[in-house]
Formats: structure tokens, C-alpha cells, sequence
């Protein structure tokens, strides 16, 4: 009882230094639990990976280095998983202070697979209104992008001579921490029928589940779970053709997290097991 | 272990460690970082706003001569009344604008993404009696769930006799939507320390391999 | 007039506009729809200098007290630093502005929402309690999704990864729906309560 009692009533300090190492031990000696891939994340994979090479997809950077952990590693798993079926890449940004992360995603994977700009990829920037850019694309891409990131207009860019709307785009991915996935939803799959997907923060991930359900969503990518999974398919496929195998951030990651998720575990039954001792005193 | 020799990961390594400090307490390093952290976004903003909105969606259209760009460009003018007390209320105009055009694009959009198709996922439909029995009677809670659920939102009569047990079932299906989330954001919380610590060990350090 | 009356005329205006083209499809609506997608994206980005504004003012105010002088001077310093480089010496991979983006700016937005962990953590531990039939279906919706979601969830047994699926996929569902429908219904009735001119606040004071 004694024992519980103190269990139950550990200094705030204590439970930062468990957390801590629990993070920090499996990072140092992983335990290299292999990842199990799920059907939101499959289907994002297989609609990639049957693409028809040259065909295109929009990729959208939604998010911002308050969720870079989890997002990051989706966005350059599938870029690279796109990039080595010779998929073209449009590159857009809807969050301010992530345009920068797409930038350093493109220059970084389009390098490893040797790919050019204004021919295989293409990154257009930001831009400030989302229902206005979402459903302008829909209509004229040149018209809401009259010049890419660099500034340089749209048609002394070989690639967008053919790709003027969602008609030339196989797919859009959102990936972000908000709710954009769910804009994508409202303006450009509802309006103009694009097929959309979804790589999303874990504390988005359970809000988008009806998205799924009515195929409003192709398929999603949850949390850093969802970027394990991909960067384990894409580095198969990476390691089948012959590249070499990038570093799997997420799934590396995931080792903590399951020692964490674990160890919450233990705290919350701690926490109520001090409780119910609690309350049965009182009575 | 090799430490980096790269000048830009010291400074990224130094000020992450001076946002850890608040882990402690208050103090100065952290504010410094904070302050910081404001400064570098808000001009980051203003150079980004101004490449790739102000520049090439009105400035670079007037000086091609297309005139007809001098409507936004006055109504975004406007904002700038916002410094000069007499005329602030100009302001309201841009916003106008915005509000307007965003809310009346919201409606068709919203009523399909949101409800239409929602109701349509939710009715029984034929398919779901034909799979197997398991699909049916998940479809049957879903059903069961989505109507609790909504009732347990209709504030306009009082929960009493049958209204009140349904809108218990209700949040029945609530709590496990919650709980659902919560599960998941232990995992979101936890990555983004992952993140950081990864940073740190690989980049800086160099214990383990670097993002 | 000039106040009040010319913004909601404007309100009502563009909302109308916007919400009938939708069913509409006519030429002339098409156009105007096309034009006002165009103008929005130009509008909004001039709208950056009331969020930059406000902060450079409240910063500048700041100046003059001794306790904040040194931060806010801080702030001030890198906000027209940045701007600077972004705005005179280019936004390219390798420019300087990039590189205070990839060094500066991300490693600080990123540590402070890690922090979070530690937080979320403590709270999981002091306020996460089985009082009632409520609290208790949260908690146990979460601990299985918590090892339903790892793979060593799926490892122990396939069956414990399925279950966290089907919590997800049926239950949290149907909840995730009920509120979206909800919101759904919401964001409609408020939308059409500021284009008819019944919602007001937005004019402010």
C-alpha cells in the first residue's frame, strides 16, 4: 500500500526525467521492432506506386516546424517514392511558416535521385488564401501560380506546359497539423471531383476517419506511425532497385514510442490506483 | 561521436537547448529564444508574403499594364489605414471583401464535404447487407452512433425520457471517439521531442546517424 | 455609411455572388468566379502588414520599458533582419534567409512544441482518472489504442492492432461524424448569418 501510495504521488520532475529516457534509450539502442502497414497507408502506397510514369501529383506543404517530427519524413518518403516511379511533382505551400520546410525537401531528394527542376519537379510557393488557391487551381493553375517559388513564371516552365488544373494532376496529398486535409476535401475534391489524401499529425489523425470512409480521402497517413509505415514500403522498394536505403527517422522513432506509450501506460494505472486507495480511505 | 563542424548546427543546437531550459523555469535564455523565435517568423512572413502574393498576384499584373489589378490592389492598400486613426475604418473593406467571398464559397462547399457526403456514408445501404454479416452490424453502430451523437448535440429541447437515453448512448460513442484521440496524441506529443532529441544526438553530437 | 453600411453592403455582395455561382453555372458568373479566386489570394497577402504592424507597434511600445526594452529590442532586430535578407539578398536553398529559416527559425518552433511531451505526460498521470462510467470508456478507448497503434501491439497479437482498427474505424467514427455534421451545420449558419448582415462583430467597435 505503502509503495503505491508513492508511486501514485511522483514529482512532476521525476515523470520529465522517465519520459526523457524513455525516449532517449531506445534512440541510442534501438530495439528494431519491424513496422506493421495498415490499409490508409497502403493505399496512398498503391496509388502511388501504379501511377503511369510522367504522370503528376500535387504535394502540399500544410504544415510547419511545431510538427516537423511526424510531417517531415511522410512529405520526403513520398516525394522520393514519386520521384523513383518518374512521377511528376508539383510542390505548393499553404502554411507561411512551412514553405522554407519545402523547399529543403525538394532540393534535398530531388539531388539523391538526380531529378530537374522545371522538368521533373516544380515548387510554386505560397499563397495566402486556401479556399481561393484550392478552388483556383481547379480552374487555372497559372492564375493563382503566375510564377513558381524562385519567381519565374509558369510557362518557361517546361513541365507546367502540359499541367494547367486538377485535370493534369493524378493526386493531391495535404499534409499538415491542421484542418487543411479537410479544405482539400470541401474545394477541390467536392467542387472539382480531385482525388485527395492525407498526411496528418496523430492528433488529427482519429478526426479524419470519416474522410475515409465515404472515399473522400484516398488513403492517410497518421502520425509518425503513418510515416513509418511509408518509409519502411519506400525503402524496400528503394533497396529492390538498387538505391541506397536513406536514414528511417520515423520508424527509428517509433522505438520511443513505444517504450513512452508504454510507460503513459503505467503512470495513468499508477495515478489511479493512488485513486481508489484514496477513496476507500475516505470511506 | 563527432561533433559537427558546421557552424549553423551549433547555433540550431544552442537555442534548442535554451528552450529545454524552461523545463526548469522561466529565465532569460528562454525569453531571448522566444523573442527570437518571433522576430525571425514575422520577417519571414513579410518576405514570403511579398515573393510569392504581393508581388506576382498584383504588382507584377499592374506593371504588365493589366489595370483591371488595381482594384485589389487599392482594397489591399486599405489594410494599411489601420495605422491612421481617421481613416481605420477603411479597413473594414478588404475584410469585407474576404469574409464575403470566403463565407458564400463556404456554403456549397462545406454542405457537401461536410454533411451530404457524411449522411451518405452513414445510410444503410444495400452493399452493406451483402459482404457479411460483421459489415452489416458495423454499419449498424455506425448508424446508431452518428444519430446518438447528433442527438446529444440538439440543445433545443430538454434531455428527458427517450431523448435523454439516447443522447446517453451518445456520449458513450463520444468517449471512445476521445479516448481514440487521445491514444494518438501520446504519439504526436512524444514525436515531436523525438524529433529534437534525433537533432541533437545526430546532427549535433553525431551518436547516432543525422536527419 | 462609409463605416458600416459599405462593408456589409460588400459582405452581402461577394457572398451572394460566391454561394449562387455554385449552382449558376452561367459565362458572366464563371467569370466573375474566376476573377475573385484571382483577387482574393492578392488581398489577403497584403493583409500580412496588419499582423506584422500590430506586433512592430506593440514591440516599439515595449521599447520604453526598461524589463521588456532588451527582448523587445530583440525582437525587432531580427524581424527587420530577416525581412532584409529576404526581401534584398533572395529566398533561394543556400541564401542566407533560407539558412536563418532551416537554423534559426525551425529548430526554435520545433523545441518549444516538444516541450509539450513532458507536459502531456505529467497531466496523463494526475488527471486521468476512472471516476465514472465516462471517464473510464476514454481510458480504455485510449490504452487500447495506445498498443493497438505500435507495432508491438500488432506483435503480441494481431488481434489487439484489428481492434484498435475497428475502435477507429466504427465507434470514433460515428463520433468524429456526429461532431463534423454538427460543425458542418454550424459553419453554414454562421457564414449565412455574416453575409445577411446579422453578424456583426467582425466590423469591431
Amino acid at each position: 500500500m505503502k509503495i503505491i501510495r508513492i508511486l501514485s504521488t511522483l514529482d512532476r520532475r521525476i515523470i520529465f526525467l522517465l519520459v526523457g529516457l524513455g525516449i532517449l534509450i531506445p534512440l541510442l539502442k534501438p530495439l528494431g521492432i519491424p513496422e506493421n502497414i495498415t490499409p490508409p497507408v497502403r493505399d496512398v502506397y498503391q496509388f502511388i506506386d501504379t501511377l503511369p510514369p510522367g504522370s503528376a501529383i500535387l504535394l502540399s506543404v500544410d504544415y510547419d516546424a511545431s510538427v516537423l517530427p511526424e510531417v517531415h519524413p511522410m512529405f520526403l518518403s513520398i516525394l522520393r517514392h514519386a520521384m523513383l516511379r518518374k512521377v511528376k511533382v508539383i510542390g505548393i505551400a499553404l502554411n507561411p511558416a512551412g514553405v522554407g520546410l519545402g523547399v529543403q525537401a525538394f532540393d534535398r531528394i530531388s539531388k539523391e535521385f538526380g531529378k530537374k527542376y522545371g522538368e521533373d519537379y516544380v515548387y510554386l510557393g505560397f499563397k495566402p488564401n486556401m479556399a481561393a488557391t484550392m478552388l483556383g487551381l481547379g480552374e487555372e493553375i497559372e492564375k493563382v501560380f503566375p510564377t513558381d517559388y524562385y519567381g519565374i513564371p509558369l510557362d518557361s516552365l517546361p513541365m507546367m506546359k502540359e499541367i494547367h488544373s486538377y485535370r493534369d494532376i493524378a493526386l493531391v496529398i495535404s499534409f499538415s497539423g491542421a484542418n487543411i486535409p479537410a479544405l482539400w476535401v470541401s474545394y477541390a475534391y467536392s467542387r472539382y471531383g480531385q482525388k485527395v489524401a492525407a498526411g496528418v499529425t496523430a492528433v488529427m489523425a482519429a478526426d479524419y476517419y470519416p474522410f475515409l470512409q465515404t472515399g473522400q480521402f484516398i488513403g492517410m497517413l497518421g502520425g509518425m506511425k503513418g510515416a513509418a509505415e511509408y518509409e519502411d514500403l519506400v525503402n524496400r522498394l528503394l533497396q529492390k532497385k538498387g538505391y541506397r536505403k536513406p536514414m528511417p527517422f520515423a520508424i527509428k522513432g517509433m522505438d520511443s514510442i513505444t517504450v513512452v506509450h508504454l510507460l503513459i501506460i503505467l503512470f495513468i494505472i499508477l495515478g489511479n490506483l493512488g485513486y481508489f486507495l484514496q477513496k476507500k480511505e475516505v470511506k | 561521436m563527432h561533433l559537427a563542424a558546421d557552424p549553423w548546427v551549433w547555433v540550431a543546437a544552442i537555442l534548442t537547448l535554451f528552450i529545454f531550459t524552461f523545463l526548469y523555469k522561466d529565465n532569460p535564455l528562454y525569453k531571448f529564444a522566444e523573442h527570437l523565435l518571433v522576430g525571425v517568423s514575422a520577417g519571414y512572413y513579410l518576405a514570403i508574403y511579398w515573393h510569392n502574393g504581393v508581388k506576382p498576384n498584383i504588382i507584377d499584373h499592374i506593371a504588365q499594364g493589366q489595370l483591371i489589378y488595381l482594384i485589389p490592389f487599392i482594397l489591399g492598400l486599405m489594410f494599411f489605414t489601420i495605422f491612421i486613426p481617421k481613416t481605420s475604418y477603411m479597413i473594414r473593406w478588404p475584410i469585407a471583401f474576404l469574409l464575403g467571398a470566403g463565407s458564400g464559397l463556404s456554403i456549397p462547399a462545406t454542405f457537401q464535404a461536410n454533411i451530404a457526403e457524411q449522411i451518405k456514408g452513414t445510410m444503410l445501404q444495400p452493399l452493406s447487407f451483402y459482404y457479411s454479416n460483421a459489415a452489416l452490424i458495423n454499419a449498424i453502430i455506425l448508424f446508431v452512433g452518428v444519430l446518438t451523437v447528433l442527438t446529444y448535440f440538439f440543445f433545443s429541447k430538454e434531455h428527458k425520457g427517450a431523448l435523454y437515453t439516447t443522447a446517453r448512448i451518445g456520449i458513450i460513442f463520444l468517449m471512445i471517439g476521445f479516448g481514440a484521440s487521445f491514444g494518438y496524441t501520446v504519439m504526436a506529443r512524444v514525436s515531436l521531442l523525438i524529433g529534437r532529441l534525433q537533432f541533437l544526438l545526430g546532427n549535433w553530437l553525431g551518436i547516432i546517424p543525422s536527419w | 455609411m462609409l463605416q458600416r453600411k459599405i462593408p456589409l453592403f460588400i459582405v452581402f455582395l461577394m457572398g451572394f455572388l460566391m454561394t449562387v455561382q455554385f449552382y449558376i453555372p452561367h459565362p458572366v458568373s464563371q467569370t466573375l468566379y474566376k476573377y475573385v479566386l484571382d483577387w482574393m489570394n492578392g488581398v489577403a497577402s497584403m493583409a500580412i502588414v496588419l499582423a506584422v504592424g500590430s506586433l512592430i507597434m506593440h514591440h516599439w511600445r515595449r521599447l520604453k520599458k526598461p524589463e521588456f526594452a532588451l527582448y523587445s529590442a530583440v525582437t525587432l532586430v531580427s524581424l527587420f533582419f530577416m525581412a532584409i535578407l529576404g526581401f534584398f539578398f533572395g529566398i533561394r536553398e543556400g541564401s542566407l534567409f533560407q539558412k536563418m529559416f532551416e537554423n534559426v527559425q525551425i529548430p526554435l518552433q520545433a523545441t518549444m512544441f516538444s516541450l509539450l511531451a513532458f507536459y502531456m505526460a505529467s497531466a496523463a498521470y494526475r488527471a486521468f482518472r476512472a471516476r465514472n462510467l465516462e471517464a473510464t470508456l476514454l481510458l480504455l478507448s485510449a490504452f487500447i489504442l495506445m498498443i493497438g497503434i505500435i507495432p508491438l501491439g500488432y506483435y503480441i497479437h494481431p488481434r489487439i492492432s484489428d481492434f484498435a482498427l475497428w475502435i477507429l474505424n466504427v465507434p470514433n467514427l460515428a463520433a468524429k461524424r456526429g461532431i463534423m455534421i454538427g460543425v458542418g451545420l454550424g459553419m453554414m449558419a454562421t457564414s449565412l448569418k455574416i453575409i445577411l448582415g446579422i453578424e456583426r462583430n467582425w466590423l469591431g467597435g
